[in-house]
């Protein structure tokens, strides 16, 4: 038998659910575990076996002076390098701190926070090194990355689609919330990827999987207004597990600072 | 399955119960009916067995943007227009696996997919829809490469078409001369008719497969009256459209202008969401996906609906071609209403308003073409 390519998983700032979503595969798991040799995962195993890694899946973003370096030596060690999550992807929903001031955080959570050490922005891991594919979602859908895993293993791309939520509601012939009920829904200018979950249970789309490929949220904002959200409503929704990604981060600013 | 008009004795009449018997007919003879039904706060449509499935005493409120339903004051079964669904996603499934492959010592074998098990009855399928499916075979038959699924599943269908009483407030099949009156490609079509408080359907006959199921359930012949009043549903109709769409000279009207600041216009409000692609009946567009196992020891390809809003719709080497939303919008209309022509010998547009209806921000196809033709007459743009 050939040597199997070497699998690492690692964290940054993040909640652990997207690494999560990988031993959720359990079915797969196997196949998996028969396709790799899982060097570092340690979510999974505290065997760990040294670099380098054919693919490092990178979960979380970088808040700290520490992962800011830490990142750098992931890559150095990585082949290639796939960022897994929001956070990953767009500084997760600890990217909140961009919008204000982290001192305040850290004395209002902290009962010590002369202890704490932190960067004052949460950061994608693209930010630091180049990457060289990123799973968008909060968290990732384990087919999706199954996907991935599968696309890198035999050298071709992953079918990933970039385009909208609105694709997977038709596919599935669910009848649009926004239309049909008047529900505000994020999923015309969410990436797809969950399988347009919430309109499935007639809610709108909160747009976990993030910016799709060229979203237009100032239109899908005024329809919003029409439904009669308010300015704060706006700011906030695009305020969530993505607000570091740049379309949502301008809706929100122009709704209220 | 309609082989063209045969000669008949004329058109019949049946109620409620001959409706139901319709339906036992078609189930007796193997075909599994899709109908309108309420789902999710709309009509679609899904299977149904019983006159009790169908969406008795309601109607739909149709504009850009906006579906909601509502309550008639009477009793009708059809009273409303098309919803969200059209009838291409069981000719043309919205996912489709293609084929699968497995590994062998020697390469790889090749599973194909079985054929289709089930015959459909469509009940309640349109003039502007019937046009669709029309539109849809040409695609799709036509040429030299014609679709093997669409095939089988096209083979044996049978079609109740329903001429129209309630048209939205986005339909235009005037404009398109596509509706309301479906003269032809059903095996038969019933008009609902409410008048003098009897609840009854004319029923019309467009094949001989559609001259035996008559012939199996209960009706009478209709009268004089029952004619009028059939007539007079479809003037209703037709009076009574949400939209027009002027088509003179419309092929010419959008190929000669790319470079119009309307397109420019209209991107600031699109969304490339793409959702007026998904719900058109016409739109035939698809992408593949294939899929590898992580062992490598299988494949499988599958087909999916795509779009030309989408940004990969147009990736060539080295990027997408339409990068901007404002050349996917304009590549999507000019297509729908001009170079369809020149594909395809008609337009792409039968005038179902589904894609103003379910636009999410209420992009009115009628409304961007009224705006460049009334521009070309303003002196500024001679």
């Amino acid at each position: 038998m050939p040597a199997r390519p070497r699998l690492a998983v690692w964290k940054f700032a993040s909640c652990d659910g997207c690494q999560l979503s990988l031993l959720d595969c359990e079915e797969e798991l196997l196949s998996l575990a028969e396709a790799v040799e899982i060097g570092y995962f340690l979510e999974a195993s505290r065997k760990t076996l040294p670099g380098p890694y054919d693919l490092s899946l990178v979960e979380g973003s970088i808040t700290t002076p520490e992962d800011a370096e830490r990142i750098r030596e992931v890559r150095r060690l990585s082949k290639k390098l796939v960022t897994i999550g929001a956070c990953a992807t767009a500084g997760g929903i600890q990217a909140l701190r961009n919008f204000a001031r982290i001192e305040e955080f850290v004395s209002a959570v902290y009962a010590s926070p002369e202890y704490i050490r932190t960067l004052d922005r949460s950061t994608p891991i693209a930010a630091h090194v180049p990457v060289d594919f990123e799973l968008q979602g909060c968290p990732v859908n384990r087919l999706q990355l199954l996907e991935v895993i599968s696309a890198f293993l035999t050298g071709r791309t992953p079918a990933i689609p970039r385009y909208s939520v609105c694709l997977e509601c038709k596919r599935a012939g669910t009848p649009c919330v926004l239309v049909a009920r008047g529900t505000p829904c994020l999923g015309p200018v969410t990436h797809a990827g969950c399988g347009a979950i919430c309109p499935g249970y007639g809610r709108g789309c909160y747009g976990c999987y993030g910016p799709m490929e060229t979203p237009n949220p100032p239109s899908l904002g005024r329809r919003w207004q029409a439904l009669g959200a308010s300015e704060r409503d706006l700011h906030r929704v695009f305020r969530t597990f993505n607000a570091g990604a740049e379309p949502f981060r301008r809706e929100s600013e122009a709704h209220g600072g | 399955m309609p082989e063209g008009h045969v000669p008949t004795a004329g058109e019949a009449i049946i109620d409620r119960e001959g409706l139901q018997a319709l339906l036992d007919a078609l189930g007796a003879r193997g075909f599994s009916v899709i109908g309108p039904r309420i789902r999710d706060e709309a009509i679609v449509y899904a299977p149904l067995r019983n006159v009790a499935d169908l969406p008795e005493g309601w109607t739909d409120r149709q504009d850009g943007g906006r579906y909601r339903l509502e309550r008639r004051g009477d009793r009708a079964l059809f009273g409303y227009a098309v919803g969200p669904h059209s009838w291409k996603q069981f000719l043309f499934p919205p996912r489709q696996r293609l084929w699968q492959a497995r590994r062998t010592e020697a390469g790889f074998d090749l599973l194909e997919e079985p054929p289709p098990s089930e015959r459909w009855a469509f009940l309640g399928i349109r003039a502007c829809e019937l046009h669709a499916l029309a539109i849809q075979d040409r695609v799709f038959l036509g040429g030299s490469h014609p679709d093997r699924s669409y095939a089988e599943r096209r083979r044996d269908l049978f079609l109740v078409a329903l001429q129209c009483g309630e048209p939205s407030g986005t339909c235009f099949c005037v404009s398109m001369e596509t509706g309301p009156k479906a003269s032809s490609g059903f095996d038969l079509a019933l008009t609902e008719l409410l008048g003098d408080g009897s609840h009854r359907f004319l029923v019309e006959v467009g094949s001989r497969a559609g001259e035996e199921i008559l012939a199996a359930i209960p009706h009478r012949s209709a009268g004089e009256a029952d004619r009028r009043e059939a007539e007079a549903v479809l003037d209703s109709t037709a009076s009574r459209m949400g939209r027009t769409l002027d088509t003179r000279g419309i092929r010419e009207l959008l190929q000669d202008h790319p470079e119009h600041p309307r397109w420019e216009e209209v991107a600031t409000r699109c969304l490339a969401c793409a959702n007026c692609t998904m719900v058109c009946p016409t739109c035939f567009c698809s992408t593949v996906e294939d899929h590898t196992a992580l062992t490598g020891e299988s494949a499988e390809r599958t087909r999916l609906w795509d779009s030309c809003f989408s940004l990969d719709f147009s990736y060539l080497h080295g990027g997408s071609v339409r990068k901007e939303i404002r050349s996917r919008y304009r590549q999507w209309i000019t297509h729908k209403l001009s170079t369809w022509f020149d594909q395809f010998g008609s337009s792409g547009c039968v005038g179902c308003g589904r894609c103003i209806t379910w636009c999410p921000v209420g992009i009115d196809i009628t409304e961007e073409v009224r705006a460049i033709r009334s521009s070309l007459l303003e002196p500024t743009h001679a």
